[in-house]
C-alpha cells in the first residue's frame, strides 16, 4: 500500500486540565475501522480505575462484553451482558507514578455500516495496577453508525496531559 | 492524505544474529510499532528488549494461553546470549528450535509518546503456535521507568538463544497529526 494512504488521524485531544469525559463527534462514514490510541491516568486514588466507551451517546443497555485480565500473578475472566457502556479497559491511577500513563488501543470494526451490529476489540496495558493486561471484546447491538465516541471513566477524572487520538483505517 | 503510518526501517536477518537494533530513531512521530516474525537458534523462546541500550527499570505483566491454561505473572529483566541484561517483555514470543520446523512467532510492540518525557508504557502481544501440545498466545504490558526520549530499541533472545535467518522486524511510526 502506499505508506500512510489507509491509516489518517481524524482527531487528537491532548487535556490541558482534568475532565470528567471526553467525546470525538461528527466522525465521517468514510472509513472502514476506527482506531483509539490513548495514554491517560485518572486522578481516581483506587487501585484499579477503569474507563468506559459510548457509542452515540447512547446509555441503553445494550452492551456486552467479555474481559480477560492478569494482574502478574493470575489470570482472571470476567463477562457483562446488557450494560450501558462498553466498559473498554484500565487506567493508571492517582497511586501510580505521575509519570506513568497506561496506554490502551480500541479497534472498532465497519463502525459505519448501517446493517450489522457493533464490535469492538481492546488492549490495555496499565502497567502500575492492580489489574495490568487487560484485552476485551465489546458488542453494541445497534445498527446505527457510530458517529461519535463519548470516553469517561468510572471515578474520578482524566487528568491533565491525557493523551486521546482517533484514527481512521480505510480498506482501499 | 496525510502520511502518518511510515515505515522507518527494516531487518530480515540474512545469517544467525544475536540481536537487533533500530538506532537514530527520529523524534519526529507520535507512536512506534514494531512488527517482529522470529525464531530461535536454540530452545530459548523469551523475547527481550532494549531501549537505547539501558539494561534498567524495565517490568511487565504477562497474561497468556498455553493451550491448558491461561496464565499472568510479572517480569522484570533477563540476561541474552548478545551479552548484559536486557528487559523482558513477556514469556515467550520467539519460537524455538525444538518447535515445529520452519515456524516463525508473529508479535508487535506498540510504543506509545516515545519521545515524551514520560516513563514508557507499551503493549506486546504475539503468537508462538507449533503443531504439538504446548504454544503460546499472550498479551503483556511491558513498562520502562525511565523518562528520557526513546531513540533506539533492541531485541535479543534470552540465555545463548540467537535469532536465525529470515527473522523480520519492522519498524513504523505513527504520527496522531
Amino acid at each position: 500500500m502506499a505508506a500512510g494512504s489507509t491509516y489518517t488521524p481524524l482527531a487528537t485531544n491532548t487535556l490541558g486540565s482534568a475532565a470528567a469525559s471526553l467525546t470525538f463527534s461528527s466522525i465521517a462514514g468514510t472509513y472502514t475501522d476506527l482506531v483509539l490510541v490513548m495514554s491517560a491516568r485518572t486522578d481516581n486514588t483506587g487501585a484499579a480505575a477503569t474507563y468506559c466507551i459510548r457509542y452515540n451517546s447512547d446509555s441503553s443497555a445494550i452492551y456486552s462484553l467479555t474481559a480477560l485480565e492478569g494482574n502478574g500473578t493470575a489470570a482472571t475472566s470476567e463477562r457483562y451482558t446488557a450494560v450501558s457502556y462498553a466498559e473498554s479497559g484500565r487506567l493508571n491511577t492517582s497511586s501510580s507514578s505521575n509519570t506513568t500513563p497506561n496506554l490502551s488501543i480500541v479497534n472498532i470494526m465497519n463502525y459505519a455500516n448501517t446493517t450489522t451490529y457493533k464490535t469492538a476489540l481492546t488492549r490495555s496495558s496499565a502497567s502500575n495496577e492492580t489489574y495490568a493486561v487487560y484485552a476485551e471484546v465489546t458488542l453494541w447491538r445497534s445498527t446505527a453508525a457510530i458517529s461519535s465516541l463519548l470516553i469517561y471513566p468510572t471515578s474520578g477524572n482524566f487528568v491533565a496531559g491525557s493523551i486521546f487520538t482517533l484514527y481512521g483505517i480505510a480498506a482501499a | 492524505m496525510a502520511n502518518t503510518y511510515t515505515l522507518i526501517s527494516s531487518n530480515t536477518l540474512t545469517t544467525t544474529t544475536s540481536s537487533v537494533t533500530f538506532s537514530s530513531i527520529p523524534a519526529t512521530y507520535t507512536d512506534l510499532k514494531v512488527v517482529g516474525s522470529t525464531r530461535s537458534s536454540t530452545s530459548d523462546q523469551t523475547l527481550l528488549y532494549r531501549f537505547n541500550a539501558s539494561t534498567s527499570n524495565y517490568t511487565s505483566k504477562y497474561l497468556g494461553g498455553t493451550g491448558t491454561a491461561a496464565e499472568s505473572a510479572s517480569f522484570t529483566t533477563l540476561t541474552a546470549g548478545a551479552g548484559g541484561t536486557w528487559g523482558r517483555i513477556g514469556n515467550a514470543g520467539v519460537n524455538a528450535s525444538t518447535t515445529t520446523a520452519t515456524t516463525f512467532s508473529n508479535w508487535e510492540l506498540y510504543i506509545q509518546n516515545y519521545a515524551s518525557a514520560n516513563n514508557k508504557s507499551s503493549s506486546f502481544n504475539s503468537v508462538t503456535e507449533n503443531n504439538t501440545t504446548a504454544a503460546f498466545a499472550e498479551l503483556d504490558a511491558p513498562l520502562w521507568s525511565d523518562t528520557t526520549a526513546i531513540t533506539s530499541v533492541g531485541f535479543a533472545v534470552y540465555n545463548t538463544g540467537s535469532f536465525v535467518q529470515y527473522s523480520t522486524f519492522y519498524l513504523y511510526g505513527i504520527k496522531n497529526s
